[in-house]
């Protein structure tokens, strides 16, 4: 378990993390969601004690990492997002220098042999780091995290760099390793968090402006205020209709989908629930409604509105 | 600390950097081996070892250079800093990895003293003195060799700070020797690490520059810690 509490990091006047909390249940997958330049390396950086917080706590399953850093970091795997990687090493030399540095107690040759198995890494063993692409090498990273069995992995943009063929490798790896692990992964790719996380924290300049899982996130934001429908009728009867509905505040025709209905964006007030009353009507004047749906924003819809980078736009 | 020192000592295997040491190292004791002794037919190890004392001072930067500043230019300082190592055991593991290369390199000057024992004594006690008393000065200039490379993330930059302490320290009995002021000229003697090293070359062991040269060791350990531990606060 993963616990943050009021996390701040300063620097001079500048505030990479502004007074942020939130909670990773144990073996939950979270999401650490933000546009680049958000604060969410500086926020890894100090879960896994590689940075100091300015003020505020981080525990790691119940041990202060800023009190007690060498016992907190025993609990953490942690793949930055350039893999700590030693170019004149084999894979095996490089592997066995981290099992010695984290002073596992596990045995070593099974240990390391089911590690390499996990992350597919046995093809490449014996070789040089330096000579591995940089799918290989990412690999490599992230079994070094997975060295001693930790059970909490901080994962930093693992995917970024990789072709789309070794990111749905590496994101079904993850996948798998969160059934076992309490598992933070940085990305701010939308659809890496949405295929691998079971909740989004979304970061932007420092602060933590958004916390779910990707369809509560959706469903927050979209409501019941916008609807797309689709109406068998006239057209000019159903825009009058749709337009005499309290509330309403927009229509618009999005043209003839079937023969004789046509679809339609209805948007009414903020926190207006206009879908009884629209029923309601279109029952009294017999017109068949064929489709209806809320408008939800899609992950990326989300993450702009809330980053601010839509209105920008 | 056992898997820093392993790592450290692979990596000077694994790059020119421990053959160029441990070669040069090599040729030029042997060059002085024969220029001092086997020329003039003579056992006495003294002149070795003080030409030994400059080639040391010009040697171990190397081994020093890349000891901090390449892990922060790899990022693999990221890796250290999370594992669950004290900051002073991965500190003093580097330390003790180059303090051991130097070992290695200084060695080749006992087997010269046993092929010369062959033919007449070498004066084991002079022999000893000088090894330790090179032993001891090495050990301070990586010291400081280490905590240079901890300020950059440049190889050559660690090697030419590191090249500058060391004329700096070699330069401290000259500039002593010009200040006036007696208690400034005596306070700047007191920091010479020649002045201390010779008493080692006559076969005496002065406990005061033993912990002279301990603490300098702890100084600048201490300084490098600081230094990694400052980047978390900063």
């Amino acid at each position: 378990m993963i616990e943050v509490q009021s996390l701040s990091k300063r620097y001079g006047s500048n505030k990479a993390v502004d007074n942020i909390s939130f909670t990773v249940n144990d073996g939950e997958i979270l999401g650490f969601l933000g546009p680049n330049g958000a604060g969410k390396t500086t926020t890894m950086n100090i879960l896994t004690g590689y940075l100091s917080s300015s003020s505020g706590n981080a525990k790691i399953n119940g041990i202060d990492v800023l009190e007690d850093p060498i016992r907190a970091k025993k609990e953490i795997g942690y793949l930055p997002e350039q893999p700590p990687l030693y170019p004149d090493m084999t894979v095996k030399e490089y592997l066995s220098f981290i099992y010695d540095l984290k002073k596992c107690t596990l045995p070593k040759d099974s240990h390391l042999a089911e590690i390499c198995s996990l992350v597919k890494i046995e093809n490449v063993y014996t070789r040089l780091i330096k000579n591995l692409s940089k799918g290989y090498k990412q690999r490599v990273g992230l079994a070094q995290a997975l060295v001693g069995n930790p059970r909490v992995l901080i994962l930093d943009e693992p995917t970024v760099g990789l072709d789309p063929k070794q990111i749905i490798e590496i994101r079904t790896l993850i996948k798998s390793l969160g059934k076992n692990h309490t598992v933070i992964l940085s990305s701010h790719i939308l659809p890496e968090v949405s295929a691998v996380c079971d909740r989004i924290v979304v970061i932007n300049k420092g602060k933590l402006v958004a916390d779910g899982n990707p369809e509560e996130l959706s469903k927050t934001l979209s409501a019941d205020h916008r609807l797309t429908v689709r109406i068998e009728g006239n057209e000019r009867n159903i825009y009058s209709l749709l337009t005499s509905i309290p509330n309403v505040n927009a229509v618009r025709c999005l043209g003839e989908k079937e023969a004789g209905a046509f679809d339609f964006t209805v948007e009414a007030d903020e926190g207006k629930d206009i879908r009884r009353e629209l029923f309601k009507r279109l029952s009294e004047r017999g017109m068949p409604l064929l489709y209806s749906k809320s408008m939800e924003m899609s992950l990326e819809d989300i993450f702009l509105n809330l980053t601010g980078e839509g209105q920008a736009e | 600390m056992i898997a820093i020192i392993k790592r450290e000592l692979k990596a000077y295997f694994s790059a020119p950097t421990g053959y160029i040491f441990l070669a040069g190292f090599f040729i030029f004791s042997g060059v002085f081996l024969y220029l001092c002794n086997l020329i003039y037919a003579t056992a006495d190890m003294s002149e070795l070892y003080s030409l030994l004392f400059t080639l040391s001072l010009l040697l171990l930067p190397l081994l020093t250079m890349r000891l901090m500043s390449e892990e922060k230019k790899q990022k693999t300082d990221q890796l250290l800093l999370t594992s669950p190592v004290s900051l002073s055991g991965l500190v003093f593991g580097k330390f003790l990895a180059a303090f051991l290369m130097y070992m290695i390199g200084l060695s080749i000057t006992l087997i010269y003293a046993l092929v010369l024992a062959v033919y007449t004594s070498p004066g084991w006690a002079m022999v000893f003195g000088n090894y330790i008393g090179l032993a001891f000065v090495g050990g301070a200039i990586i010291a400081i060799g280490l905590f240079i490379s901890s300020l950059t993330e440049s190889q050559v930059v660690a090697a030419i700070g590191t090249y500058a302490a060391v004329i700096l320290v070699l330069m401290i009995d000259l500039f002593a020797a010009y200040i006036p002021i007696d208690f400034l000229s005596t306070a700047l003697m007191s920091l010479s690490f020649f002045n201390r090293y010779s008493e080692f070359t006559l076969g005496l062991f002065n406990l005061e520059h033993m912990i002279f040269f301990f603490s300098v060791y702890a100084v600048f350990i201490f300084l490098t810690v600081r230094i990694l531990d400052k980047k978390r606060w900063n």
